[in-house]
């Protein structure tokens, strides 16, 4: 199979090399048979059944993947023994330069353990007995995960009862401290599970585990909760505001940047109360002409009622006139942050000024003029 | 397959012991031209006696001292359902209906559950699988539990189509399926028959079921007459069950121990 495919390259590397898509390997057959009845032409093909692969064979090609790596480290003059992975992904990017876009379509050496998909081993010991004591539900390890979840339940509620006896019960219940955090979805607890787990089970297991959860005593089962939960990254809600400094002169400044198209753009904001404009050393009104690019930049300035009170010094590249203005109103309104309070902040932001604009120039498509314009359209 | 056999011969259909069949050590019978002259092998007399001990000894697990009539009634096991729920099949087990709540004979549970018992213990006695099912909701948790305790299986959920009828696809090849199966309530959630009193008896499993008045008694090979449907009966039950199995898993344990000490010499089976 996979060894099939890689002995094109075996002989270097003692079949190791392993191409990505190793799930249907392309059997290289070096001699055909010339002649020969229909009967043996003939394949008796039977259902195809999902591969399954044998824990010898998953050890086998462990043994050969490392044997291959060592032959890797002395071909590339490199130490055998420290030899890591991001080592042999650049190996063999260099030894196999592939022209392909697809990254995963490119010749690959990585450990079985990754290619190959995670299997149950044989379910039962060689009287026959099953390992599980619910091995004959078909879906051992979901009811097994079921059942001991219930037993948490239970076990919380009789600590509740015993706590209620005593007169100990807690007025204000003592919530577990979830975080930013989601339950797992149906694929993650799939791959926990290692078993496929249809949608109406999935959304009783969240069911019962929201019942645990609005128990008042549910802090005792926080580690089982917490390890079917994914944290969720910390999504910075608010802005970073561009530091106040301060100039030779006792002048307060800050500076911002600014993106739009493919303009970059950046201004320093002065807190002179001149009101002039500068851009690329030009005034404002040589260098942007319309009147539509004048009040793009003006606009941050007028939201916030500090028309006359700023000095700005902007630079730009890239980009026509309107891209242009776009980045600087942006760079402008995130360099006047430092300068305003938390709630005006807020108010720029639900205004779409802080907003960077992600609209870029949509790619033309074959078969069409453009973008979206198709061509004319003949009857006949 | 090696325990089918062992329970066939185990429930009173004695396999013939004589040159004409021989149990060869996988389990399988077969007659062979050698067998019929050469004397049977040393290593199946050692398994053979230790098979065959709980059949020569009346009651070697003690099944008639684990409970009385009066526990039975204690735990309300005598009490059926209402007369429009009876089963006409159920007749012959009840003793009387008191304001149409039918009342269940308890001489005949008694007797019924002591042979229940008897046959569980024989089947863990020669390490056969047994296969808890129930479907009743507040009782999964219970059941799920005694299986666990006495390391044999349950089944307490919805039941998939082929798992015993199916089985080499369902679960893959080689699998074993249970030598027995105890019903701790044979109907499924819509009150209609568990469809694995069906599968059971076309694969030939032998079936151990308590039967509440309105069940139907006649696919179950040891039925159990008696109340399903409250708490306390079913944690008799379950403690009945799991007693039974430990104590001829332990009793097993002991005789295999016997016989490894008294012969060292021969092979352990």
């Amino acid at each position: 199979m996979a060894a099939n495919c890689a002995r094109v390259v075996g002989s270097l590397f003692g079949k190791s090399v392993n191409f990505a898509s190793s799930t249907r390997p392309v059997t290289l057959q070096f001699c055909r048979q010339i002649c020969g009845t229909p009967a043996l032409r003939r394949k008796n093909l039977g259902p195809t059944v999902p591969e399954t692969f044998t824990a010898e064979f998953i050890q086998k090609q462990v043994e050969e993947f490392e044997i291959g790596k060592r032959h890797l480290a002395n071909m590339m003059g490199e130490d055998p023994e420290n030899f890591t992975q991001e080592d042999i992904d650049r190996s063999i990017a260099y030894l196999f330069p592939s022209g392909l876009f697809e990254k995963r379509a490119r010749p690959l050496m990585k450990h079985p353990v990754e290619i190959f998909p995670k299997q149950r081993a044989v379910q039962w010991g060689p009287d026959g007995r099953p390992f599980h004591f619910l091995f004959y539900t078909g879906k051992q390890a979901y009811y097994s995960l079921m059942h001991d979840l219930y037993g948490r339940v239970l076990k919380v509620e009789k600590h509740q009862d015993q706590l209620r006896a005593k007169g100990l019960f807690p007025t204000e219940p003592k919530q577990i401290a979830l975080g930013p955090s989601r339950w797992l979805t149906k694929e993650e607890m799939e791959a926990l599970l290692v078993e496929p787990i249809s949608r109406q089970d999935y959304e009783h297991f969240i069911q019962l585990m929201e019942r645990l959860l609005a128990m008042p005593c549910c802090s005792l089962e926080q580690q089982f909760v917490m390890s079917h939960r994914q944290q969720l990254e910390a999504q910075s809600m608010h802005q970073v505001v561009p530091p106040l400094q301060k100039d030779d002169a006792g002048v307060d400044f800050s500076t911002a940047e600014g993106r739009r198209k493919s303009s970059r753009g950046s201004v320093v904001v002065r807190d002179c109360g001149a009101g002039r404009l500068t851009v690329n050393g030009q005034d404002h009104l040589h260098y942007f002409p319309v009147l539509q690019d004048r009040e793009q930049l003006m606009f941050p300035l007028q939201f916030c009622g500090l028309l006359g009170r700023f000095d700005l010094d902007c630079s730009v590249s890239g980009g026509g006139r309107s891209s242009q203005a776009g980045a600087l109103r942006l760079a402008i309104s995130r360099a006047l942050l430092s300068f305003l309070s938390q709630s005006e902040g807020e108010a720029m932001r639900q205004a779409g000024l802080l907003t960077p604009d992600p609209r870029v120039r949509e790619r033309k498509k074959p078969g069409q003029e453009g973008a979206r314009r198709k061509f004319t359209w003949k009857k006949r | 397959m090696a325990t089918r056999a062992l329970t066939k011969g185990l429930l009173g259909l004695r396999h013939v012991r004589g040159p004409t069949v021989k149990v060869s050590n996988s389990g399988r019978q077969f007659a062979t031209a050698s067998s019929i002259i050469s004397p049977e092998p040393q290593t199946c007399s050692v398994r053979d006696k230790m098979l065959d001990l709980p059949l020569e000894k009346q009651d070697l697990f003690r099944v008639s001292e684990l409970f009385t009539v009066k526990d039975l009634f204690d735990a309300r096991v005598h009490l059926g359902h209402k007369k429009g729920c009876r089963h006409r099949l159920m007749e012959p087990y009840l003793y009387d209906s008191s304001l149409d709540y039918d009342i269940i004979d308890l001489d005949k549970t008694a007797e019924d559950l002591r042979r229940a018992l008897d046959v569980t213990a024989h089947t863990a006695y020669g390490g056969g699988i047994i296969l808890f099912i129930s479907r009743r909701r507040q009782f999964c948790h219970l059941v799920e539990n005694t299986a666990k305790q006495c390391g044999e299986y349950a089944h307490t959920r919805y039941w998939q189509g082929g798992l015993f009828t199916n089985a080499h696809i369902q679960y893959g090849h080689g699998v074993r399926l249970p030598d027995l199966v105890v019903f701790l309530s044979t109907l499924n959630n819509v009150f209609q028959q568990h469809v694995a009193i069906r599968d059971a008896r076309k694969m030939n499993i032998p079936t151990v079921g308590v039967v509440d008045s309105n069940c139907n008694p006649s696919l179950i090979t040891y039925p159990v007459p008696g109340n399903d449907d409250t708490p306390v009966a079913m944690e008799l039950y379950c403690r009945l069950f799991k007693t039974v199995i430990n104590r001829a898993k332990n009793k097993r344990k002991q005789m295999e121990l016997l016989h490894s000490l008294s012969e060292p010499s021969e092979p352990s089976s």
